[in-house]
């Protein structure tokens, strides 16, 4: 066992920094520093930042354009960036679809939309929930019902993040007879937005923001060359997506530095005549936290350690979902703890670079409560953390 | 011992409780959030014609009692429809130093026209450097000829935007921790040298940072540089309320938890019929419950003190305080994504169940300041 860096490894963590001193534009290092929204334009300037450096595509196969790093280049990656203030990339088309096509879909589609994925000129959104179909996504009614080389698309995703930016969408539809098994009839389609028979509305959250939208398909018409692989096979799919989803997922060098940033905010933040880290309960339950991510980088260093030697992830790597988006929130609640009555004001307009009114209390503290409201969603997406359970007792136990 | 409603506090609840199922559901709530002013003149001309304006002055001051438990029994109802009427700000915390420090000049100046609904107040006493502390007070009042000149900024003042009175808590003497040498003065709020940015609070509640620049006050309420017995007095009361507040509204995000979880079917069956999930809605009746208790314990030893038992009041705070951020927290879980949205009364409840933790002390400071009585 040895937790040293080689020395290719330290050289490759100083062209990471490197890279990051002289490329990451300070501006959206400083936003995303104080967990502020980047705008579509941030996104895409940072991915094609990333792109040119040939960085963009992390885990992909080289093949198409990845990087081929080993977990350790991954891991000081995610780390440097996140202590420089490099954003998180947008992962509905690098993270979430390309895997699927890279892997299942065939040359011509891999060629079509891979090199568009990787260069962040088209955006893409997940529609895979319904209204009625959340945890139990089996049972998604949207259909694609063939006629000629065409699927007629009709049906409604929801919470769709981002839908209203995007210009594709990867579902989930039902194909074949209704009376096909749930999961057997299920199909993956990549379906072009611009068509006036697919509406987008928008569904404001509790931090007052537009992030996730319903779509409507209206006898939507989809060329059957979209369909992934094979009909009925979109949910096999969907698993191998999942399980890229989990890479990161427990978002570790993210949360590292949202600690070490709200330790130097309690450094300076004003208690009466002392300052908030003299607060010893306060003090304590930064710790607590701390140390909960201390064990939870272990418990991703354990994982990709197997991974990297070979092995498949073992039993631990199911806990990171659950356990990174707790210390999230803890994070986030700690910051509106920080914040004190300047987590309560309302006001994100202040947040926008044209903004030259009156500020309210320090863009920081502000935007503790919005940023803790939004953090609800961690426990509640990608597999909610009572499914996460169910699989570990399930898949790991064995109850 | 008997904790059962006298028929006056029975009928007040009634009315109260009427009022938030029929005149103050999510819609009309929504509504007033979205109006120019951020909450109905109509309705509070409404509380003053039932009186509730008046419940939490003594009958001595022209008021109904003003008992902690009828501030408690108004203040649970008002939790359970979110109200965002200013009926702290105004009643309870500047009413409330008015009645317990002022003179009777003041007295008969303010009370009878806020019991009228005709005055609105906001009590400025928090500042950037403060944070619970109502002793660290920076803002000053100098005297110059006999007369006092205040400058300073105030930071989230409740109802600080259309207050039309301020009551300002600023240093006359000593250090900004001093606990000495801090008074109260009244300040005209549409005075020039007063700047005030006002916006609405993550809750829905309107609030403004105010910045005073020399600004001439209308007068000195109390004692001078005594004035932080009377503060802390009135911030416990109003923390009693928000405590009551948080107990109506953990009720209804549990109701609304549990009927949803009854009617929303996943795997082919109600997501209720998952003991996962049952569980979780017993924690949060528990805490409901729990937080229940401690609050009647709250109001009825401060009743019975006078009206101040800060002991018993922080282990409300503090207690309420957990339950709070329990309830919110797994009414949103439960819901799942639906939960998230602006447009479902459960978020909404969550968000004050958030804000009312961090009001007026969190819940570790209410903790050590139980520990240290
Ligand atoms: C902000 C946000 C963004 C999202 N973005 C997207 C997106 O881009 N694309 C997309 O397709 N989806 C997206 N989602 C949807 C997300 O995947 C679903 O919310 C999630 O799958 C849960 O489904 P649901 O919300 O319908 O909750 P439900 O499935 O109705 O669950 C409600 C509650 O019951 C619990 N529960 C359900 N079944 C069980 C069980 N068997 N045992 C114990 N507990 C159970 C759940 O954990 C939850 O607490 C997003 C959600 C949010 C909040």
């Amino acid at each position: 066992m040895n937790l040293n860096f080689t020395a290719q490894e330290k050289d490759f963590q100083q062209e990471v920094q490197q890279f990051l001193q002289e490329k990451l534009p300070k501006g959206i290092a400083e936003k995303t520093k104080n967990a502020l929204h980047l705008s579509k334009d941030e996104c895409n300037v940072w991915q094609k930042i990333l792109h040119k450096q040939g960085w963009a595509g992390i885990n992909w196969p080289i093949e198409h354009g990845g990087t081929g790093w080993t977990p350790t280049q991954k891991y000081i990656f995610a780390n440097e960036c996140a202590k420089a203030g490099g954003p998180d990339v947008i992962p509905f088309g690098l993270k979430m679809v390309a895997p699927v096509i890279y892997t299942f879909g065939n040359d011509e589609q891999k060629q079509r939309f891979l090199p568009d994925i990787l260069a962040s000129n088209v955006w893409w959104c997940q529609g895979y929930s319904e209204p009625g179909a959340g945890s139990d996504l089996a049972s998604v009614r949207t259909t694609a019902v063939k006629e000629g080389d065409e699927y007629v698309v009709n049906g409604t995703k929801t919470w769709t993040t981002l839908g209203q930016h995007a210009d594709w969408i990867f579902c989930l539809v039902r194909t074949g007879e209704p009376s096909a098994k749930n999961q057997e009839a299920i199909s993956f389609l990549l379906i072009n937005m611009n068509d006036p028979k697919i509406t987008v509305s928008p569904i404001i959250t509790i931090d007052g923001r537009h992030e996730v939208n319903e779509v409507h398909f209206d006898n939507a018409r989809v060329p059957t060359v979209n369909l992934i692989g094979e009909e009925g096979k979109g949910w096999t799919y969907a698993k191998v997506l999942l399980t890229h989803e989990r890479t990161g997922i427990a978002r570790v060098a993210i949360s590292k530095d949202r600690l070490v940033q709200l330790k130097a905010l309690a450094q300076t933040s004003p208690d009466g005549d002392n300052k908030l880290i003299d607060d010893a309960i306060f003090a304590q339950k930064v710790a607590q936290v701390e140390i909960d991510l201390l064990a939870l980088e272990y418990t991703e260093l354990r994982t990709l350690s197997a991974i990297s030697t070979g092995q498949a992830p073992g039993p631990e790597s199911s806990i990171l979902k659950i356990v990174g988006t707790q210390i999230i929130q803890a994070i986030d609640e700690l910051y509106v703890e920080a914040a004190g009555y300047y987590s309560m004001p309302f006001v994100p307009q202040q947040f926008h670079d044209d903004f030259d009114g009156q500020s309210i209390g320090p863009d920081m503290a502000t935007n503790s409560a919005l940023r803790y409201f939004n953090n609800r969603k961690a426990s509640i997406y990608g597999g909610s953390n009572e499914i996460q359970t169910n699989i570990i007792s399930k898949a790991v136990l064995g109850l | 011992m008997d904790f059962s409603l006298s028929s006056e506090q029975q009928m007040i609840q009634d009315s109260v409780s009427k009022f938030i199922l029929n005149d103050y559901d999510f819609d009309t709530r929504r509504k007033i959030l979205a109006s120019a002013t951020g909450f109905s003149q109509e309705n509070w001309h409404f509380f003053a014609e039932l009186g509730w304006l008046m419940l939490p002055f003594t009958e001595e001051d022209g008021g109904l009692g003003g008992s902690m438990v009828d501030l408690m029994i108004v203040m649970e109802e008002f939790g359970k429809g979110m109200v965002v009427e200013p009926f702290i700000a105004t009643a309870v915390m500047s009413g409330g130093l008015i009645a317990l420090a002022g003179n009777q000049v003041q007295k008969d100046d303010y009370l009878p026209r806020i019991m009228a609904g005709e005055l609105q107040m906001a009590f400025a006493y928090a500042e950037p450097q403060s944070r619970y502390q109502l002793n660290n007070v920076k803002c000053s009042a100098i005297e110059n000829k006999g007369e006092f000149v205040i400058s300073g900024q105030k930071s989230v003042v409740l109802n600080g935007h259309h207050a039309d009175t301020l009551i300002v808590a600023a240093r006359t003497s000593g250090q900004t921790n001093d606990h000495n040498g801090i008074s109260l003065f009244f300040v005209d709020a549409n005075h020039p040298s007063v700047k005030r940015t006002g916006y609405a609070n993550v809750d829905g509640h309107q609030a403004a940072d105010i910045w005073f620049d020399n600004t001439p006050t209308l007068g000195l309420l109390g004692e001078q540089d005594n004035a932080l017995p009377a503060i802390d007095n009135i911030i416990d009361k109003a923390t009693l309320a928000i405590c009551a507040e948080a107990v109506g509204a953990m009720q209804i995000a549990h109701d609304r938890t549990l009927e949803y979880t009854k009617t929303r079917k996943q795997f082919g069956r109600t997501i209720g019929s998952f003991q996962a999930l049952q569980h979780r809605l017993v924690n949060m009746f528990i805490e409901h419950q729990q937080a229940k208790s401690i609050l009647l314990m709250a109001a009825l030893k401060m009743d019975s003190n006078n009206g101040h038992d800060a002991k018993a009041l922080s282990a409300a705070k503090s207690r309420i305080g957990k339950a709070a951020n329990l309830v919110g927290r797994e009414a949103i879980q439960i819901h799942g994504a639906i939960g998230m949205t602006d447009e479902l009364d459960v978020g909404h409840l969550f968000k004050r169940l958030t804000t009312i933790q961090f009001l007026f002390g969190s819940t570790d400071v209410h903790t050590k300041r139980f520990a240290a009585l």
